[in-house]
């Protein structure tokens, strides 16, 4: 247990982390079915946005506002410029829009960076060291570690409560329901679908000043993959399912950071004499993990069972 | 009508020697351009890399666009061809120094170039047939992130140190035969006849043709049917799994062979430049050229590689006009214009450049139109 604490600890850090972006993912497709691949590059841009507002010398408590402000805005626009106008287009071709937006963005900051690692600020009290004392473990760690899950679960019971309570949430789980009928009801979608786009760049944003705090720097491609495996952990959950990304985030964290250390927990555990080189494997469980889940219970772990119509 | 008909069928031929003439036209520019142009020329280049990319383009629009699965595991497919050209290619006494870290490998032969690329393709169909059995059953967007795992795990596979007497670990591999040991060599060792541009086109039109082939036949049709109404072709008698396995198969063969052309192109192999972004590029080739259409991949493919690596150049670079020094310009900014072009392309002209057509279409539209006009 002492061995596999550490790994545990940033496990759920990391999972918390995914399970902010999941969340923008996991509402999109809910509504507009349609897997959003520009989501975790609008992630990397809220990150590349923290650098260079803080270098240009604004204070931190304006410089993080000021990120998600832009980055809502950049969510916003992306989705009224390059999805909006394929609204009645097959789902393939939205689907492609969304790449070709994820090719944008990182060709965009690539063109901004000079394809140079941008090292991320330092943010004030959540960047500082702590010691932890946990089962007479102790251990040394960033406060981010342990703010995450606690944010994120305030992040999304707020969400919930939202959804659940609220005109605007009721219109989302209408439009998510039945599109064509919400909007004889009245229902204006594009502004629910808007709201949608901005609850998750807002989300992905935050979680991106929690993400790259715990990494040194940032660059073009730095969002794709945590892009893909929040994606990952929303299929896992479930897709379309609020809680189901946030549990499935969890877990795909918390595995992917044992996979991380197994190779040093199971020699300290004295199960194993060599290093395996599983560190390796670390990316590519979290995809075998979906081909698992997608072949088992397609629907994911809350998912709704849907019929197909002929 | 009965001669008119017969007239049809005459003109319906002249699309396919106008098409036939125009390809043997190219194959002969290529020929002719290669011996006489200085071989350093950035228009080898995007031809070398652009036949590799339409075949590779060509086998996703089989999928994409005529069996209607969509697949984003291309990049691994490739790897996997590109890997297994390598490892059977690289020559004994270069394996020791390939293979530093891992006491020269294990493999004790090499194999020529013909067998080995069709070993690559091989390789790729076998996991593409592995992989398939759980992949295919799923639906749309869902294959199409299954696959891109996929992706990513073969990715991390290759580069697993455990694997490193086969792969190489995380390193790479090189001094296995690239295209430009294709060129005749005279005794004195200058090159007498250059190939190595001519052979990536003789490797990508064959391959081309084959899956022009398939597509033209029963099979091919059994995959339109599938790509129209998956319920409908089920209850016309046509087994969607036996099917989708098929062309998933054949797809991934013929993306095994384009990968062992682009570690031949690229003269190294290494397992973390497979990404998924390469994916998304051969995607957004197969948009541009008309989800559909074989002709629209390979003429969209070297216009992308043209424009990425040669034409949009000058944009990286200071401009000055006069006495105005054009702005923005610096390094990167090719890849900015370059991906606005490609979204306005998705955003407005969905069809791409040919849409459905192929080449021959273009040439049999007038005939058509002076049928009708016959019969009016």
């Amino acid at each position: 247990m002492k061995n596999v604490l550490p790994y545990l600890l940033s496990g759920i850090s990391v999972g918390g982390q995914y399970a902010l972006i999941a969340i923008g993912y996991t509402m999109v497709y809910g509504i507009l079915r349609l897997i959003n691949f520009a989501h975790g590059d609008v992630f990397m841009v809220a990150g590349i946005l923290m650098v260079y507002i803080s270098a240009s010398g604004m204070p931190i408590w304006l410089a993080i506002p000021l990120t998600l402000l832009i980055s809502v805005l950049i969510g916003f626009t992306i989705e009224r410029v390059a999805y909006k106008p394929l609204r009645t287009a097959p789902r393939m071709s939205v689907m492609i829009s969304a790449i070709g937006v994820s090719y944008l963005l990182q060709n965009l900051v690539l063109y901004v960076t000079g394809g140079l690692n941008k090292v991320y600020p330092t943010i004030p009290f959540i960047s500082d060291s702590v010691t932890l004392t946990i089962f007479g473990a102790t251990m040394t760690t960033k406060m981010v570690t342990v703010i995450t899950p606690f944010l994120t679960i305030i992040l999304v019971v707020a969400l919930v409560w939202l959804i659940n309570h609220t005109k605007i949430g009721m219109a989302m789980r209408a439009v998510s329901k039945d599109f064509e009928t919400s909007q004889l009801m009245g229902i204006k979608i594009n502004s629910v679908i808007s709201t949608t786009f901005i609850i998750g760049s807002f989300l992905a944003a935050v979680g991106s000043m929690l993400y790259f705090t715990n990494y040194p720097s940032v660059i073009q491609t730095s969002g794709s993959m945590p892009g893909l495996k929040a994606f990952v952990a929303a299929v896992f959950g479930g897709i379309g399912s609020i809680p189901g990304a946030v549990i499935g985030a969890f877990i795909i964290g918390i595995c992917e950071n044992i996979i991380k250390g197994l190779d040093l927990i199971l020699i300290k555990s004295g199960l194993t004499k060599k290093m395996m080189g599983l560190t390796t494997f670390s990316d590519a469980f979290t995809f075998a993990l979906l081909i698992v889940i997608l072949v088992v219970k397609p629907t994911g772990l809350f998912g709704e069972k849907m019929t197909d119509k002929v | 009508m009965k001669k008119q008909a017969m007239l049809g069928k005459k003109k319906l031929d002249a699309g396919m020697v106008i098409t036939g003439l125009i390809i043997l036209a190219v194959y002969a520019a290529v020929f002719i351009l290669e011996q006489i142009m200085p071989s350093t020329s950035m228009l080898f280049t995007v031809l070398k890399k652009g036949a590799t990319y339409a075949l590779v383009a060509v086998s996703m629009n089989l999928l994409n666009g005529f069996t209607g699965i969509f697949s984003l595991g291309q990049a691994g497919f490739m790897l996997i061809g590109a890997y297994t050209f390598a490892i059977f290619t690289i020559p004994m006494e270069s394996r020791a120094a390939v293979y530093q870290y891992y006491n020269g490998g294990i493999l004790g032969f090499s194999l020529p170039v013909i067998p080995a690329l069709i070993l690559a393709g091989l390789a790729a169909a076998f996991f593409a047939f592995l992989i398939g059995l759980p992949v295919l059953r799923l639906k749309s967007d869902y294959l199409a992130i299954a696959t891109l795992g996929f992706a990513e795990i073969m990715r991390a596979i290759f580069q697993w140190d455990k694997l490193g007497p086969l792969t190489n670990g995380s390193n790479m591999l090189h001094t296995f035969p690239n295209f430009n040991s294709f060129n005749i060599k005279n005794a004195a060792g200058e090159t007498t006849v250059y190939l190595s541009t001519l052979i990536p086109f003789l490797i990508a039109g064959v391959c081309i043709a084959l899956i022009v082939l398939l597509i033209n036949s029963s099979y091919g049709r059994a995959l339109r049917a599938i790509k129209d109404d998956e319920i409908a072709a089920e209850a016309m008698g046509v087994n969607l799994f036996h099917h989708k396995q098929l062309s998933f198969c054949i797809s991934s063969f013929f993306a095994g062979i384009g990968g062992a052309m682009l570690a031949m192109y690229a003269c190294t192999v290494q397992a973390k430049s497979f990404t998924t972004a390469m994916t998304y590029e051969i995607l957004l080739i197969v948009v541009i050229g008309g989800i559909g259409s074989i002709s629209g991949s390979c003429i969209s493919s070297f216009l992308f590689v043209a424009c990425s690596e040669w034409w949009l150049r000058f944009l990286d670079e200071k401009q000055v006009i006069g006495t105005f020094e054009v702005p923005l310009l610096r390094n990167g900014f090719r890849l900015v214009v370059f991906s606005i072009i490609i979204m306005i392309v998705v955003l407005f002209f969905r069809q791409g450049i040919m849409g459905t057509k192929e080449l021959p279409d273009l040439f049999r539209r007038r005939p058509k139109t002076a049928s009708q006009e016959a019969i009016k």
